[in-house]
């Protein structure tokens, strides 16, 4: 198992270098650069190129690549152009916030997500299966900014229960109640189409389930049924539904991105956002390399589970 | 199967408890502390590192210049120097520096500060000259800085310029607290220190940024205890903050949302013109806008009256020339605006030749100062339309259609949405509209328009230093400029905000910055 881990680790760093490739091509490639967003306006040929010296953005490209991967590997991420602070130091103030959301939202997607594909299979075609699916079809249908500021009027601004948005109170505040008091909407709109596709799967994977021999001789023992159903049915079910989970992180973090602007969460994708729009090189470099160092390493824990979980991929 | 929905209703049933035990938490902003939504979390508080409007907001709040907007104008007034003289050529500025002011650190506002703060900004080899330094040719002019004595400043320029006090009294010439540099170096952006109402608390990224009241103020200490500005980029999740009482002053209020505010007594909405100008670049070197008619014909067929009422819902007034009126002393009250008269404008079409024209229109999603550029760019070519022009838009990101409408309109398009936001009336038509600024040449006369009669008038009024020659300089201008309408000139903005009914002595400049020194919120 260790050398298995192991194996795929390695296996990310090319990953993650092409990627870093990728994305430094592309942000060179797309017209506009830092100077401009810096200088707006004002940007004559001659402010543009002093600000590009200011920024060492005179050099050639692969130049400035190779002098940016050099200093990554010696863990410096260097500074954001726009934000005049350490790369590092924004990333990490902000991938905190992104993983409670994100975190959370998976959390929430997977308690849901199973119980009410569990609700639906065991009583198929059932009033409790139809409404499952009803509102399952409408949560992944709907756009989660869209539900987000439907959420947001009716909670913040109609009931006045919970706050429009930001992680914290702005005054007082900022200990562990507050910080669920202002999690509660997001994490629940992130959660909403990842629950969907959770529970449908989880359905799917139990009835098929529940069809099988095993299950009937379980039946036929005389075990009741909430037994064959959780211990027996759902731990099958689980293999096909773990990985599952692990896809829908990559999609919840990838979702954090509207999610974050719409609520103004302070995490990595309203970050990445705001880095795009203004050319901020380094921070988008800084910022993709981690959140996909993140995905890599979701998958990788669900491909572990999952081989706990199946006696037939263990090795 | 009971359990499962038993289990639900009791985890629906503890949140919403919950929810309902946390609601006593909601909203209510302390007293004396205004809380300000802000547009974008601030990129520094260095005032020599911005060049956003939206960082303006706190800065002016923290630091002094050496002079300053008088309230409700544009004009210049006393700051850090209480006077100032001017040599007979114009190049030599001399300041007599207030005394006994303090930067909020503790250390004193003298003639080194002074010369700290312009060495810094102008000499790239500065050790501190660290970062970007995007507004510094505001002072490029300036060939040395020197301390006469402790308390007297002189600057020397290369030549006569005219909007150097104006310069002086914009963001990038605050002053910083030289101790404070020197003990932070890069780190001042976060660690500033300046000599204003209200120094700095802290800075949570993307949640906050803390000032609280300076009481030594030199020019008085102000009523609140504290600012809290907040970062609230969405748009929609700022109204929503706004009405869910998170926030006291909100800026940059949408045009669909100004109306819900007007209409509540618990808010006070708040409107101010602005040096702003929204126009059309049209190119004036190929193509139907090379005849000055076209031009003509294109002012006339756009029905401005009802972009602003329609479009804008009233949160700009149509624009009658190159400059705004917000430079009231510099403004051609004789200009009116073009008027809405399509017949005139196929009448002219028709003079030109220029019947069923194809013209290519650039517009862009978005960007500083543009106001709704989508929404205005498919009114307008539906106007023009109307008089038998035939209009394809092509949109583009913001920076990447700076990225090609900067470098000029040939070979590309005849028209191009475009706003510009400036603290004096010299520097739109000196970098947009001379010869000598043409795309090649580095200025931003992308539609290439050329008058010598224009360019003489701009370096005359740019270089003179009596104010009154220099407004009918540019009067003068405005009139030609007018006539032979290298732009399609719209709207100037008018910048709002709204504030809950409890907020006193809260007004909006011209200048766009917003200042809180004299706000109380006494409950």
């Amino acid at each position: 198992m260790t050398g298995y881990i192991l194996k795929r680790l390695l296996a990310a760093i090319p990953v993650l270098i092409g990627l870093s490739i990728i994305v430094f091509l592309i942000m060179a490639l797309i017209p506009g650069d830092p100077a401009q967003a810096i200088l707006g306006n004002f940007a004559t040929p001659e402010n543009i190129a002093r600000v590009n010296r200011e920024l060492g953005l005179d050099k050639s490209l692969p130049e400035q690549y190779f002098i940016w991967i050099f200093n990554v590997l010696q863990g410096d991420f260097g500074r954001s152009y726009i934000l005049n602070r350490p790369v590092l130091d924004e990333i990490l103030d902000r991938f905190g916030a992104t993983l409670i959301l994100a975190g959370t939202a998976l959390v929430l997607c997977s308690i849901f997500g199973i119980l009410a594909g569990i609700a639906s299979a065991v009583r198929q075609f059932g009033w409790t299966d139809r409404l499952v699916t009803l509102v399952v079809l409408i949560g992944i249908s709907l756009p989660s900014f869209f539900l987000g500021l439907l959420l947001i009027l009716l909670f913040a601004v109609q009931w006045r229960v919970l706050p429009a948005s930001g992680m914290f109170a702005v005054y007082g505040g900022g200990d562990l109640p507050d910080l669920l008091y202002h999690l509660i909407l997001p994490a629940v709109t992130l959660a909403v189409v990842a629950t969907g596709v959770v529970a449908r799967l989880t359905r799917a994977a139990m009835l098929e389930v529940l069809r099988q021999d095993f299950v009937r001789t379980a039946r036929a023992k005389g075990l009741d049924e909430n037994t064959v159903i959780y211990k027996h049915a759902l731990k099958a079910a689980m293999v096909s539904v773990v990985p599952v989970i692990g896809i829908q992180a990559g999609f919840v973090l990838g979702g954090a991105v509207y999610i974050e602007t719409v609520f103004q969460w302070p995490g990595i994708g309203a970050m990445l956002v705001k880095a795009i729009s203004t050319r901020d090189i380094l921070l988008v470099q800084g910022g993709v390399l981690i959140v996909a160092a993140a995905y890599v390493f979701v998958n990788l824990l669900a491909d572990v589970v999952q081989s706990l979980l199946d006696p037939r991929l263990k090795t | 199967m009971h359990k499962l929905i038993k289990g639900i209703a009791a985890i629906v049933l503890t949140a919403g408890v919950a929810a309902g035990l946390m609601s006593y938490a909601v909203a209510q902003t302390p007293p004396n502390v205004l809380v300000v939504g802000q547009i974008a979390e601030p990129q520094s508080l260095d005032p020599q590192h911005v060049s956003a409007v939206n960082d303006f907001r706190i800065l002016m709040n923290v630091y002094d210049g050496l002079v300053r907007y008088k309230d409700g104008t544009l004009e210049v007034e006393p700051a850090l120097a209480t006077d100032w003289s001017i040599s007979e050529d114009g190049t030599e500025y001399t300041f007599n520096l207030r005394e006994g002011v303090t930067f909020h650190d503790g250390s004193p506002f003298n003639a080194e500060a002074v010369v700290f703060n312009f060495e810094r900004m102008i000499q790239e080899d500065h050790p501190y000259h660290t970062g970007t330094f995007p507004l510094s040719f505001y002072f490029s002019a300036v060939t040395s800085v020197e301390a006469v004595d402790d308390m007297t400043v002189k600057f020397t320029l290369n030549e006569p310029f005219a909007p150097f006090l104006s310069n002086l009294a914009y963001p990038a010439g605050l002053i910083v607290s030289k101790a404070a540099v020197e003990e932070h170096g890069e780190d001042f952006d976060r660690n500033p220190s300046g000599t204003g109402a209200f120094k700095f608390v802290e800075w949570q990224s993307n949640t906050r940024v803390v000032v609280d009241r300076f009481e030594d103020y030199w020019d008085g200490a102000a009523p609140l205890d504290a600012v809290v500005y907040r970062p609230i980029t969405d748009a929609n999740t700022r109204v929503a903050e706004m009405l869910s009482g998170g926030i006291d002053v909100m800026v940059e209020v949408p045009p669909d949302n100004v109306s819900t505010f007007a209409d509540d007594p618990a808010f006070t909405l708040y409107e101010e013109a602005g040096p702003h100008l929204w126009f059309l670049i049209l190119n004036a070197k190929e193509g139907p806008f090379a005849d000055m008619r076209v031009r003509q014909a294109a002012n006339y067929a756009v029905n401005k009256e009802a972009l602003v009422e329609n479009v804008l819902q009233g949160t700009a007034t149509v624009a009658a020339g190159p400059t705004p009126p917000a430079f009231n002393w510099a403004y051609n009250e004789e200009l009116d605006p073009y008027p809405y008269d399509p017949d005139r404008a196929r009448e002219l079409l028709a003079e030109a030749g220029a019947e069923g024209a194809e013209l290519t229109f650039y517009v862009t999603e978005g960007g500083s100062g543009m106001l709704d550029p989508v929404a205005m760019g498919t009114a307008i070519q539906a106007d023009l339309e109307a008089v038998g022009l035939d209009v394809t838009i092509e949109t583009y990101e913001w920076n990447t259609f700076l990225g090609i409408v900067n470098p000029g309109l040939e070979g590309k398009a005849d028209m191009a949405e475009m706003a510009w936001m400036t603290n004096s009336p010299d520097t739109l038509p000196y970098l947009a509209l001379r010869t000598e600024a043409w795309p090649d040449q580095g200025g931003f006369n992308s539609g290439y328009y050329s008058n010598p009669e224009v360019d003489a008038l701009l370096q005359q009024a740019r270089t003179s230093t009596d104010q009154a020659e220099r407004a009918e300089l540019y009067k003068e201008m405005q009139a030609i400029v007018y006539e032979e309408a290298p732009w399609l000139f719209v709207a100037n903005w008018k910048q709002n905000a709204v504030t809950t009914a409890n907020v006193e002595n809260f007004s909006l400049q011209p200048s766009f910055f917003l200042m809180l020194q004299d706000v109380a919120k006494p409950n």
